[in-house]
């Protein structure tokens, strides 16, 4: 018998950390790794369905990803994309049967991009980057990481979007109503705000304002 | 002149590198290459000697603009006098025009220029003069009633995502000017689009039978409707030879529209001069112009409704096709850098440019988004040229 004793890590070691940070600036799915830009432009005209989908991500990625970390060393590598697929597509139905429960009107504006969540490129990225070589506890925290990376950008847009597009957040109209022309004021609300090309420019402006201060990630060329 | 030189030379040393003023440099410098020919000479390898350089190119552009620019702000005080029913001669008209467009000029250019001389000065650039042009061009394709704000946003957000994301003038994919129409367009449509903001009629009675909508405008109620439909009448009684957008009316520009886009024939004038200083392509605008042609027969051949019916020529003199044509498509940066490219990009844009418009009545500007679709496209018609001619190359190669 060995008589080695493996220094056991703590829960919220130094590395661990590290797997709960990163993705929020150096690692950024959306903004440094530029995956889940479907949903990033289709949900954020919207503060609160793009609150919504990030809860309804973390919860998705964070179990699915402890899910496929436990079963990593049973699953037959050949057929492990389906057993992903099985897995993911059992938790988005478990979100979306509980969103249809609770909060429907949030569910009929996200529409078919809840079920979507099964393609998000994120998840499956993490499913086979991460979960599949890394211990329950340690995929829990890299789920969570990059939801919070992914929901904070989406959260970012969707701000931007709705304020400028709309004039309010989370439904609440944020400018004066006298502001309008319409009332006698001089300002309107911003229509190309509400078309998804200007999610992709906002997100673009974000990649670009974090590598102005994070020069990390400029690639040399 | 000796004495507007004295004061560039003596505050030369506070604003360079380690001069007091060193935060100023990229205004001196501007200022001082806009008043005198740059003493700059090239030290190594060969050159091509030649006055022309940026800023005489973009002042030889606004020269060609002048004639239509001109004509708007007279036609701006036509129109209005001529909404509210008052008599009006010609200095009036030009007063009334120039009130309006004056801000509107001003507006772009302090907008432009601050995100230019912002990002100039980040970057250690000295501030070109590329912003010259666009920040003319801009007033010219914008309808008269525009808030002003509207406008400066539109013109930040095109300096911006249209020019200095790419890395400033040279570099950009896109016509900063449509970009800046685009954004416009589509940020705030009300403003931008319908029978309100075309003529100006304030401070008086609006006469009888008048109407505030462009030919675009009425041509786009025809769509759905069948050839010849008594509904459709009045509208193309407009359209015929005493109508208000009779074929003489459009070429000479005595309709509404977006202030500098209504005169075919002082365009058209611009477009020539631009064509014999050699700066303007004239591939691309003959091209162009082949293109809508061809795409506008088309449509009368298969007319099934009254704007497809339009005589062609009739056609591409409405609507800001002349201008886009001449002003618009011809833009050294966006457009395609080949010869055979740029027979390809001009006629692409003129044929997608009149089948938006006739297509989707909710776009009556089709020449805008064609143009700035073609611009997307031109590398890529130039990465083809390119490849094609190499090819070619090798084949003689191989038959010698």
């Amino acid at each position: 018998m060995s008589t080695e004793v493996k220094q056991k890590e703590s829960l919220f070691s130094k590395k661990n950390q590290r797997l709960l940070s990163d993705p929020f600036n150096d690692n950024n799915p959306i903004t440094v790794q530029v995956l889940g830009i479907c949903s990033a432009l289709a949900i954020t005209v919207k503060l609160e369905p793009a609150i919504v989908m990030s809860l309804s991500v973390m919860f998705v990625l964070a179990a699915g990803n402890v899910i496929i970390s436990l079963i990593r060393n049973l699953i037959p590598n050949r057929i492990r994309i389906i057993v992903q697929l099985v897995v993911v597509a059992s938790l988005v139905i478990l979100v979306d049967q509980f969103l249809k429960a609770f909060a429907y009107d949030v569910s009929k504006q996200l529409s078919v991009f809840v079920g979507l969540i099964i393609t998000n490129c994120i998840i499956m990225g993490r499913f086979e980057a991460f979960a599949l070589g890394n211990g329950p506890w340690k995929a829990f925290l890299d789920g969570i990481g990059n939801s919070i990376g992914y929901g904070v950008i989406l959260i970012a847009v969707a701000f931007f979007r709705e304020l400028l597009g709309s004039g309010a957040l989370l439904g609440f109209q944020v400018i004066p109503d006298s502001w309008y022309i319409a009332n006698g004021g001089f300002y309107a609300n911003n229509g190309f705000f509400l078309f998804p090309p200007m999610a992709l420019i906002v997100v673009g402006l974000i990649i670009w304002g974090q590598r102005a201060k994070n020069t990390k990630l400029i690639e040399e060329n | 002149m000796k004495f507007v030189q004295n004061i560039f030379d003596q505050t030369r040393p506070l604003v360079e590198k380690d001069g007091k003023r060193n935060i100023l440099y990229p205004l001196h410098n501007a200022l001082e290459t806009m008043a005198f020919v740059p003493d700059h000479t090239a030290h190594s390898g060969a050159h091509v000697r030649d006055a022309i350089d940026l800023k005489r190119t973009m002042v030889t552009v606004i020269f060609a603009m002048v004639p239509a620019l001109l004509f708007g702000m007279w036609n701006i005080g036509r129109l209005h006098y001529g909404a509210i029913g008052l008599e009006s001669t010609l200095i009036e008209n030009f007063l009334f025009g120039a009130l309006k467009l004056l801000p509107l000029i001003t507006v772009t250019y302090a907008a432009g220029l601050g995100v230019e001389i912002f990002f100039s000065w980040k970057r250690n650039h000295p501030v070109n003069e590329g912003f010259l042009v666009s920040g003319l061009l801009i007033p010219l394709i914008m309808p008269v009633d525009i808030p002003l704000w509207m406008v400066a946003v539109s013109t930040i957000f095109a300096v911006l995502i249209g020019k200095e994301v790419f890395g400033g003038t040279g570099m950009n994919l896109l016509n900063p000017a449509l970009t800046a129409r685009a954004f416009a367009f589509f940020a705030y449509p009300t403003w931008m689009s319908g029978d309100q903001v075309w003529i100006n009629t304030s401070g008086g009675d609006i006469v009888d039978g008048y109407s505030g909508a462009t030919a675009m405008g009425d041509l786009a109620t025809t769509v759905g409707q069948g050839l010849g439909n008594p509904a459709t009448e009045t509208v193309m009684a407009q359209f015929g030879p005493e109508g208000t957008y009779s074929l003489m009316n459009a070429f000479l520009g005595l309709i509404p529209g977006s202030i500098g886009e209504t005169s075919a024939l002082l365009i058209l004038l611009g477009g020539l001069f631009l064509v014999f200083k050699g700066v303007g392509s004239w591939r691309i605008m003959l091209s162009f112009f082949v293109g809508g042609l061809v795409m506008a027969g088309i449509f009368n051949v298969f007319a099934v409704n009254e704007f497809m019916a339009l005589n062609p020529i009739h056609q591409l003199m409405l609507g800001g096709f002349m201008f886009g044509m001449v002003f618009m498509a011809t833009d050294p940066v966006s457009a395609a850098q080949t010869e055979t490219g740029k027979y390809i990009y001009g006629f692409l844009a003129g044929f997608f440019g009149i089948m938006i418009r006739v297509f989707n009545p909710a776009y009556p500007e089709g020449i805008m988004l064609a143009i700035l679709f073609m611009n997307v496209m031109a590398p890529l018609i130039d990465h083809y040229v390119v490849e094609a001619n190499i090819k070619r190359r090798e084949k003689r190669l191989a038959n010698a």
